[in-house]
């Protein structure tokens, strides 16, 4: 095990960094390391671990080092796989559609709202479809919030509803017109087969066929949804892990204001 | 066991009369009433079984034609007895004639009660005696390769095909997992109805089918001779189909149920009306069967906050307990629940979930407590998590829980890959070799963090007892006490689905299993 885990090769690549040509980072510029681990269906021994590093190659590892492989089972065996990535990207070309609203404190935004709107805001979440998980929407508007960040519920110039868990569409736009809310938050943890995708476009297509698209600021969050995602499926904005009640009560007021709803 | 904590047991003497108390007023409620899925499970241990033309289950065929003609009231047995002592069909054929329309119980003309328990008699012996069997089988096999000492390793399979989580399942057996959970499908809960045959399809979990159930059995005892090793089996006796989920385990030996009394009204704002009636059947059944509930106090903690809320979960263990008591459980089968899901930003928060867990071992000493791992602070940093998993199988290992729950380092990522589970796997294993009698070597400080921490818990619990106690249990629900939600007593899904029980009334299940184990 011990050859080849200690690199005494002479750098033969220039180590100065480009942005054009951007590489992983693991002890010296442009070396490229990553780790990577992975599972193949098959038994564990010398052939096995050929094949893990022929996978290794085909990602685009140069050298790959198998650290490690154990057996799962008869016939799955488990490989820790170090290599040097030979692809690079061109940072310089990146553009990311990201969120675009200063985030402003519980007080400022409670303050926002009474200078630029002037009545209370409703904000109605749920985490909708088949999904049970509320540990999403509880986050963001639960009073007590999540990670030092307050929830919604506690925004004094907020009106806030959590209707839970597996709430079907139809009934969230119609508790969401009868509350007469303003934003609409959607939560979806669960996203095996793509399941999220498919009721997150079922509302907008449900609001759009209503007229009521408009009506609304109507934003989605979890932990595999991206702004970029939510845009593309028609939502206003997309929250990932790591935003809080603040990103996303930052976000729907000056988005009110933005489009004249008062 | 001598205390670690200095607990004051007179406080715990009281908190647990005051959940007696209220345990024992809400059962004046469900002494009362029946509900729909409750006579289902009558009728799915008379042997009903099945789906009609239109896939709906043949136990919801009959009850709700009870039900659409009122003779609810009656219960199923009173009914399918009555049509066996008239037309001397067994119940499977009773069914498919209601379904066909050709018979309408509630035109049977009325036997007598000794004519209508002779004819059903025999269906349960029948049922009981398949019951007993199981329930021996699992007691050989135990005897033939011994119980495992120290924690259970629990791990789940949720890959929402059957087939693909048997061959997860057998993996993670051979890795050294003793009880296999297989995740329900996201909405299984809220259907009033239990889906029929093997399946393929479901998102986060697959679909809890009395064929399912089978299948993984039959593979789980393949490996389990394989390894010299019982293996348990557990699903999810929660929901609107409590009583038919445990009936159907019960006949396919299932060995561990989630079953808390009260998961589904705070969480899945499910009537409270219902739940109370349906985790009594639900509970009968399970403890005849042998079977280790789960209680769900963990899920208090996904949504309030585990260091404030810490008295919220002993008091509900106290009710689990109460409630498992009426009816008729064993200690030994009640694995109440708790969680390790403390802020890891917060200074000495791992003592205070060793108190909590300590606590939990003491005061109910005969329970195999079921211990959650971290989720609510699981970033997606895996190799952190790792860590966080680390930390809480060590409070397993120094405090003795036994249903241990593996967690995974990528919770909060996505359902476990078979390597996830094998790492979990290694990494309690480790922990529970190398600090195996860690935990009886040390002692906790007179008045230091661990042990006041505990009492402090305890005093608050028991005073949220004496609470409940005051304003029974439909009101402290109404008012938000447990995990921060509220709700209403008329409120929720599955209200429709009570009945108050007629005086002919009859559950010969519940006078057959309660307070026995099968054998």
């Amino acid at each position: 095990m011990s050859s080849g885990l200690y690199n005494t090769h002479k750098i033969d690549f220039d180590t100065t960094l480009d942005l054009t040509r951007l590489k992983p980072y693991g002890d010296t510029m442009n070396d490229g390391k990553v780790q990577t681990s992975f599972t193949l269906p098959i038994k564990d021994d010398e052939r096995g671990e050929e094949a893990a590093r022929q996978i290794a190659k085909k990602m685009g590892l140069e050298e790959p080092n198998v650290a490690y492989h154990a057996a799962l089972d008869k016939e799955f065996t488990f490989y820790v796989v170090y290599g040097s990535c030979v692809h690079s990207v061109n940072y310089e070309d990146i553009h990311v559609i990201t969120v675009e609203s200063d985030v402003m404190s519980m007080e400022d935004t409670n303050d926002y709202i009474r200078e630029h709107i002037g009545r209370k805001v409703v904000m109605v979440g749920a985490s909708t479809g088949t999904d049970a998980h509320t540990v999403g929407i509880d986050a963001i508007m639960n009073r007590k919030g999540f990670a030092g960040h307050y929830g919604l519920e506690r925004y004094e110039m907020i009106e806030a509803y959590n209707l839970g868990s597996q709430v079907p569409n139809e009934e969230f736009i119609k508790k969401a017109l009868e509350l007469k809310a303003d934003v609409l938050l959607v939560s979806q943890t669960v996203t095996q087969k793509d399941v999220h995708i498919q009721n997150l476009t079922n509302l907008i297509e449900l609001l759009e066929a209503e007229g009521l698209r408009d009506k609304f600021v109507v934003c989605c969050g979890g932990p595999r949804i991206t702004h970029e995602l939510a845009k593309e499926l028609g939502f206003d904005a997309g929250f990932g892990a790591g935003k809080y009640a603040d990103d996303v009560a930052s976000f729907a007021v000056t988005e009110m204001v933005k489009r004249g709803m008062k | 066991m001598e205390s670690k904590l200095g607990l004051n047991f007179e406080l715990v003497n009281q908190a647990r009369a005051s959940a007696a108390k209220v345990a024992d007023d809400t059962q004046h409620f469900i002494d009362q009433h029946t509900t729909v899925t409750v006579e289902r499970a009558v009728c799915r241990l008379l042997g009903i079984d099945g789906v009609n033309e239109m896939d709906v289950p043949m136990p919801n065929v009959v009850v709700d034609h009870l039900m659409a003609n009122s003779i609810l009231p009656m219960g199923a047995a009173w009914a399918i007895g009555n049509a066996m002592a008239e037309t001397g069909m067994n119940p499977q054929q009773v069914a498919e004639a209601v379904d066909r329309g050709e018979l309408d119980l509630s035109k049977v003309p009325a036997h007598s009660d000794a004519e209508i328990r002779a004819a059903i008699a025999p269906v349960v012996d029948a049922t009981m005696e398949r019951i007993n069997k199981n329930v021996s089988n699992r007691n050989n096999y135990l005897k033939e390769f011994g119980d495992k000492e120290g924690p259970y390793l629990y791990v789940i399979v949720a890959t929402g095909n059957i087939y693909e989580d048997i061959t997860q399942a057998k993996a993670a057996a051979k890795q050294g997992a003793d009880i296999i959970a297989v995740i329900r499908t996201t909405g299984q809960s809220l259907l009033d109805y239990v889906p029929y045959g093997a399946t393929t399809e479901g998102f986060g979990g697959t679909y809890a089918t009395q064929e399912n159930f089978r299948l993984m059995r039959a593979a789980l005892d393949e490996v389990g001779e394989e390894q010299h090793r019982y293996i348990r089996l557990c699903n999810y006796c929660s929901g609107l189909c409590m009583p038919e989920i445990a009936a159907m385990g019960a006949l396919e030996r299932l060995d561990v149920m989630l079953n808390d009394a009260l998961y589904g009204i705070l969480f899945r704002d499910i009537n409270m009306q219902r739940t109370i009636v349906d985790q009594y059947f639900s509970r009968v059944i399970n403890g005849y069967a042998g079977v280790i509930i789960n209680t769900g106090e963990d899920n208090y903690l996904t949504t309030d906050d585990a260091i404030t809320a810490a008295h919220t979960v002993l008091a509900s263990q106290f009710l689990n307990e109460a409630f498992a008591k009426c009816a008729g459980m064993r200690e030994e089968q009640m694995g109440l629940g708790h969680a390790f899901e403390m802020d890891p930003a917060v200074e000495n928060t791992f003592l205070y979930e060793l108190a909590q867990a300590q606590m939990a071992r003491e005061i109910f000493p005969n329970a195999p407590l079921k211990y959650m791992p971290p989720t609510k602070f699981m970033t997606g940093n895996i190799f952190r998590g790792h860590i966080q998993d680390a930390l809480f199988n060590m409070v397993t290992i120094l405090t003795g829980q036994k249903l241990h729950l593996l967690g995974m380092m990528t919770e909060a990522i996505h359902t476990p890959f078979m390597s996830d589970r094998a790492l979990s796997i290694e990494n309690a294993q480790y922990i529970f070799r190398t600090m195996k009698d860690l935990g009886s070597e040390l002692t906790y400080k007179e008045g230091g963090i661990i042990q006041s921490r505990a009492n402090e818990v305890l005093t608050k619990a028991t005073d949220l007892l004496k609470e409940i106690e005051k304003l029974g249990l439909f009101t402290t629900i109404e008012k938000g006490i447990f995990a921060d939600v509220k709700r209403p007593k008329d409120g929720g899904k599955g209200l429709a689905g009570v009945v108050i029980k007629d005086d002919k009334y009859f559950n010969p299940f519940i006078e057959a299993m309660k307070g026995k184990v099968g054998a």
